[in-house]
């Protein structure tokens, strides 16, 4: 059997949406642009696409929702144009965001400082999300733009969106949400939060990867990240990838029908999951409450087993699962996630991610706890933090001297 | 980067078959216990290197024969990842048969090259390298456990990248023999730095004594300091082409002073070295005209002329003489 629990990396595109898809290739693939009929062709699915994007997120009507290339690009564009909107021209001069967002975000962040931007790196609790006070904590005069998301890749732990936002109201601060781990897996309403910006991935709700959005509350002003054609309102210039903005409008409505009936279904298997490797292993420990976590991702550490050779177990048996973990990374640091929510640094080391979807089977859920239980106890057999035999004397490692 | 890069490849697939057989089912991992040695009249050694927070930790197991210092069996245990267990492995398996002595030679080359399925392709992609380190590091720490001396003592010199094992003292070598200016090129002479990064600079995967931009930087200070001298000397020796900016306009000023200013004073001028422009072909002097010389039709062609001269006669061939 072959599971695929590696569904906050990516996700199967749902063969119904490839299907809506397909006529946008070679049958209906004029440029939407043109006046001919072969472009006007493509206007009504389009149209249907951004209605289901705006109903998909409780958009309002004033509100823009842009497509980009992905979710890196709309993440890139808030944050370079804020930094030219009102950074730039202006006497603002700081941002406010987390330690533990998507690289997208953290590597821009790291290229406006080098520009002169002051960051505010925010640390997350032992729950692994910021709370709202501590964000209220750190805006100042001089903020131009909070940038927090909306659910954590590694975790799934949710922060508290609506509250940071109304911080974000009251203080006049510019408020951009990296929607990515929750549109599409937990219900996301603009009409319920106060966002400026969110930014949205299809692949991570079984659409097609290479499609992303941005949505811009009230339609304000951002310069364009992409200058070109007036694509978009000129908002976001580049043919209209027809047939990826048709599967990601498809995908959404999928995923937002009858949202708490697949939230339950997904959720009673990871719980499922979860209870089974709690009761049987020992030394394990899950990071965040179920409560408040997206329905389909436990991040689990295992002690005495480290990242990458669980997930090599966990691979020949054909599970495809994740970790951040020092040694599966070409930068060889401990899980940042891990390290911020305060565990031990022993357990830094030893997360595994497994993120369900809604095509996952309580089958497949039987078959990962069997391989699951057997790849521990196969590592913990080599493994020197399971050993009896202790060191002669004078021969145990005093200290680590190894940079986090 | 180029077109193979462009992909990244997977981690594993730059795993040699051996890795992967290894990481499958390790061939020594295990433990030796005091009761298996006495029985033998054997000694027991067993040595921590690492620890889990580390995101790597492995405990060496060595069963000796103190009658030859024979390493009879050994084993290990491993918190690590794949390729750290098979690296711990192999360095079990070469222990074994060797005496202590022979054992602390090993190193985490050795390791490594005997991890590979053919001489020339490496068994781990560059930033698994630092694994196999481990494996050098904990022999030494049992040996000197056995032997009863400081594990430093094995070291003959300071090494600062180890996972390509290059010393300090080569590294300085290279740096001024070949007159490197950036770690990239450290790392293409040494290879230095091509690994787990960690002796790069401070803030990677390791704390580090030495690194490389600190090496870098103060082998290019000494190099400096030592082209200052050997223009000191050269300015002491006449070598007008050799000698720092300073002692160009110095030694300017002092054959303005000797041969050129006496006779424009005698004309009611004067004149003053602004600037000294160097380029392959031709020594700039810029000059500027003061009192009568200022204005004066001669500034710009015979007093100039035989400004330049007297220049060109006392110090270099070169100088050309520019009134600004």
């Amino acid at each position: 059997m072959k599971v695929y629990l590696d569904n906050n990396a990516t996700t199967m595109v749902d063969p119904a949406v490839t299907e809506a898809m397909i006529p946008y290739f070679s049958e209906i693939y004029g440029n939407p642009n043109s006046l001919h009929t072969f472009g006007t062709a493509s206007h009504p699915a389009i149209t249907k696409a951004i209605n289901q994007m705006y109903k998909g997120i409780g958009a309002s009507d004033k509100d823009d929702i842009i497509f980009t290339s992905c979710a890196t690009e709309a993440n890139n564009w808030v944050l370079k144009s804020v930094w030219i909107d009102k950074i730039l021209h202006s006497d603002k001069n700081h941002i406010v965001t987390t330690e533990i967002e998507h690289p997208s975000v953290l590597s821009t962040c790291k290229f406006l400082e080098d520009q002169g931007v002051k960051v505010t790196y925010l640390p997350v609790n032992d729950q692994g999300i910021v709370e709202a006070h501590t964000v209220k904590a750190f805006i100042t005069e001089k903020t131009a733009l909070v940038s927090i998301m909306w659910a954590n890749n590694e975790t799934g732990m949710i922060f508290p969106i609506q509250e940071i936002g109304e911080i974000c109201r009251e203080k006049g601060v510019l408020f951009h949400t990296d929607g990515v781990q929750a549109v599409g897996k937990i219900p996301v309403n603009m009409q319920e939060v106060y966002v400026d910006f969110m930014s949205m991935s299809a692949h991570k709700f079984h659409g097609p990867k290479g499609i992303g959005a941005l949505y811009i509350k009230n339609s304000q002003h951002l310069t364009p990240l992409l200058h070109g054609g007036e694509h978009m309102g000129g908002r976001r210039s580049g043919t209209l990838n027809v047939p990826y903005i048709v599967g990601m409008g498809q995908a959404l409505e999928m995923a937002t029908t009858n949202m708490e009936e697949k939230i339950a279904m997904i959720a009673a298997k990871r719980n499922r999951l979860e209870d089974a490797l709690l009761g049987a292993l020992e030394d394990v420990m899950v990071v965040g409450d179920r409560a408040n976590r997206t329905p389909n991702t436990i991040l689990i550490s295992i002690r005495g087993v480290e990242g990458e050779g669980m997930l090599w177990d966990l691979n020949n048996a054909l599970i495809g699962a994740s970790t951040g973990s020092a040694c599966a990374s070409e930068s060889l640091e401990a899980n940042t996630v891990m390290l911020a929510i305060g565990a031990d640094n022993e357990l830094a080391h030893t997360g595994i991610r497994l993120s369900l979807s809604r095509f996952t089977t309580d089958e497949e859920i039987d078959y990962v706890i069997e391989r699951f239980e057997n790849a521990v106890k196969r590592l913990r057999a080599i493994s020197s933090s399971y050993a009896i035999v202790q060191p002669t004397a004078g021969g145990a490692t005093l200290a680590c001297h190894i940079h986090h | 980067m180029a077109k193979n890069d462009l992909l990244g490849g997977s981690l594993w697939d730059q795993y040699s078959n051996k890795v992967t057989t290894l990481m499958n089912n390790p061939q020594n991992q295990g433990e030796i216990t005091q009761e298996e040695c006495d029985a033998a009249g054997h000694t027991l050694i067993v040595a921590d290197f690492g620890a889990e927070s580390c995101g790597d930790a492995v405990r060496l197991y060595w069963e000796v024969d103190p009658a030859s210092d024979t390493i009879v069996n050994s084993k290990f245990k491993s918190f690590g990842c794949g390729t750290a267990i098979a690296s711990s492995d192999m360095m079990a398996e070469l222990c074994i048969g060797k005496t202590v002595q022979q054992a602390v030679k090993i190193t985490n080359i050795d390791v490594e090259m005997s991890l590979r399925d053919t001489p020339e392709t490496p068994a781990v992609p560059p930033q698994k390298m630092h694994c196999s380190v481990m494996a050098y590091d904990v022999i030494k720490k049992a040996a000197g456990l056995y032997l009863g001396v400081d594990e430093a003592s094995f070291e003959d010199e300071i090494i600062v990248c180890e996972c390509a094992r290059v010393s300090l003292g080569t590294l300085r070598e290279v740096i001024k023999l070949n007159d490197l200016k950036s770690i990239e090129q450290i790392t293409d002479y040494t290879k230095a730095g091509g690994f787990c990064k960690s002796c790069i600079k401070p803030g990677g995967h390791e704390a580090r004594e030495y690194y490389l931009v600190d090496i870098l930087a103060d082998v290019r200070r000494e190099m400096d300091e030592e082209k200052m001298r050997h223009a000191a000397d050269a300015g002491s020796h006449g070598d007008f082409e050799g000698m720092t900016l300073v002692q160009k306009i110095k030694a300017i000023d002092s054959v303005v002073d000797e041969s050129i200013r006496q006779f424009l004073i005698m004309d009611g001028g004067n004149m003053e070295v602004i600037d000294i422009k160097d380029s392959p072909d031709y020594i700039d002097v810029y000059i500027r005209y003061l009192g009568a010389c200022n204005g004066c039709a001669s500034s710009s062609t015979g007093t100039l002329y035989a400004i330049e001269a007297t220049l060109k006669e006392k110090l270099s061939s070169k100088i050309r003489v520019l009134p600004i």
